[in-house]
C-alpha cells in the first residue's frame, strides 16, 4: 500500500529539502519505488538539491494543469533506478495549484509507488496546506531553537486540522526530526535537548539529525546525503529514520562523524 | 567578561525551554478559539455600554502571560459627569 508523507516545519531553511532528499533515497535504497514531489512553487530546489536541475521538462504545474503526462514529468534518478522527482514550477504562479488537481495528481502517484514525499514549501499558506492536504504521514523538520520549535508547533495544528485525514476524523500521524543537533552544545545548556523539544511538541520521535558538513558538502554537488556519503553521521541517522517509517524498531541515537586525527589523515586513505 | 566567563558558558537552553513553554500553552489556546483578548474586550465593553455611553476608543484591555497565572487589565475611561444611559 502506498504513504503519501509530507516534509514540513513552518519555518524555513530548517532542513525540509534537505531531508526530503535524503530520506526519499533512503527509502528508495531499501528498494521501495519512491517519488519525491516539490511544493515550492516558485522557489524549487528539490531538483538542485537532487541534482536533477538540468533534466527538467515539465512540472507538477504542468500535470495539474493537464499540460503533461505525470510520466512525461517524472525524472528518474540517475543512481538510484526506484526514485523519481516530480519537480516544483519556477516561474508559474502557485495559485496554479488547485486542490482538486493536486488530489489527482497524488492519486496518480499512488498507483505506481510505495512512498509519495512531498517537500512542503515554509510558511502556513496555500502551498503548504496544499503539500500536507492529501498526506497519511508528517515529518515535522525542526531545529532546537525557540523560532523553529514554535513554528514547528502551529505546523502540527495545522496537521492536525486542515488535512484530508484529519477532516475525515482520522489520526494523522506525525514525527518528530530534530535536525542540525549538536550534542555537545545541547550538554553544556547552549541548546535545547532532545527532551526539551520532544516535551514541548509531544509527538514521537523518527530521527536525530547531527549538525555535520556532509550535508553541505551533499548539497553542493547535488546528491542525497544518504547517497554521496552514506557513512557519515547525517546519513546514517537519515537511513534509520527511513526504516523507522517503514515499521522497523531501531534503538534511537545520535551518529557522530568519526574525527579524524592527523595520523588518521595520512594513513587513512588505506584503511578506508 | 573576565577569563571565568569563558570556561563557564551561559547556560540559556533552560530559558528557551521556559518561554516556549509559557508561549505555546497560550497559543494552543488561543489557536482554537477567536482572540480571547479581542472577545473580552467586546463582551465587557457591551455589559458596561448598557448602563453608560463610552467610547470604544477609552477602553484599554492588556494581557500579561505568565506560567501560574495570567493577569487581564481592563481600563475604561469614563467622562465626567457620568451619562447614564437612560432605561
Amino acid at each position: 500500500m502506498s504513504q503519501v508523507l509530507v516534509v514540513t516545519s513552518g519555518k524555513g531553511g530548517v532542513g525540509k529539502t534537505t531531508s526530503t532528499a535524503a530520506i526519499g533515497a533512503a527509502l528508495a535504497m531499501n528498494g521501495s519505488r519512491v517519488a519525491v514531489v516539490d511544493f515550492d512553487v516558485g522557489l524549487r530546489n528539490l531538483d538542485l538539491v537532487m541534482g536533477a536541475e538540468r533534466r527538467v521538462v515539465y512540472d507538477l504545474i504542468n500535470v495539474v494543469q493537464g499540460e503533461a503526462k505525470l510520466q512525461q514529468a517524472l525524472i528518474r534518478d540517475k543512481r538510484l533506478e526506484t526514485l523519481y522527482l516530480l519537480p516544483a514550477s519556477q516561474t508559474r504562479d502557485k495559485d496554479a495549484l488547485t486542490s482538486e488537481g493536486v488530489a489527482r495528481v497524488m492519486d496518480d502517484l499512488r498507483e505506481s509507488f510505495d512512498w509519495i514525499v512531498c517537500d512542503s514549501p515554509a510558511g502556513i499558506e496555500r502551498g503548504a496546506l496544499l503539500a500536507m492536504r492529501h498526506a497519511d504521514v508528517a515529518v515535522v523538520v525542526t531545529n532546537p531553537e525557540v523560532s523553529s520549535v514554535r513554528d514547528s508547533d502551529r505546523i502540527i495544528g495545522m496537521l492536525d486540522a486542515k488535512t484530508a485525514k484529519a477532516e475525515r476524523g482520522e489520526y494523522m500521524e506525525k514525527h518528530l526530526l530534530l535536525t542540525r543537533y549538536d550534542a555537545a552544545r545541547a550538554e553544556r545548556g547552549q541548546m535545547l535537548k532532545v527532551e526539551d523539544v520532544l516535551e514541548i511538541l509531544s509527538i514521537p520521535l523518527l530521527g536525530i539529525i547531527p549538525e555535520s558538513e556532509a550535508v553541505l558538502n551533499a548539497s553542493n554537488v547535488g546528491c542525497p546525503v544518504t547517497l554521496t556519503a552514506a557513512d557519515s553521521a547525517p546519513a546514517r541517522a537519515y537511513i534509520d529514520a527511513a526504516r523507522r517509517l517503514e515499521g522497523d524498531v531501531i534503538p534511537m541515537m545520535i551518529p557522530a562523524d568519526k574525527r579524524v586525527g592527523f595520523m588518521g589523515k595520512l594513513f587513512g586513505r588505506r584503511a578506508a | 567578561m573576565t577569563i571565568f566567563d569563558f570556561f563557564r558558558p551561559t547556560r540559556s537552553a533552560p530559558v528557551a525551554r521556559d518561554r516556549l513553554q509559557i508561549l505555546l500553552q497560550h497559543e494552543r489556546v488561543s489557536a482554537g478559539a477567536s482572540d480571547l483578548i479581542a472577545v473580552l474586550r467586546e463582551e465587557i465593553l457591551e455589559v458596561i455600554s448598557r448602563h453608560v455611553e463610552i467610547p470604544a476608543e477609552k477602553v484599554q484591555v492588556k494581557m500579561q502571560r505568565d506560567e501560574a497565572i495570567s493577569t487581564l487589565e481592563v481600563e475604561i475611561e469614563l467622562p465626567n459627569p457620568i451619562r447614564r444611559r437612560a432605561a
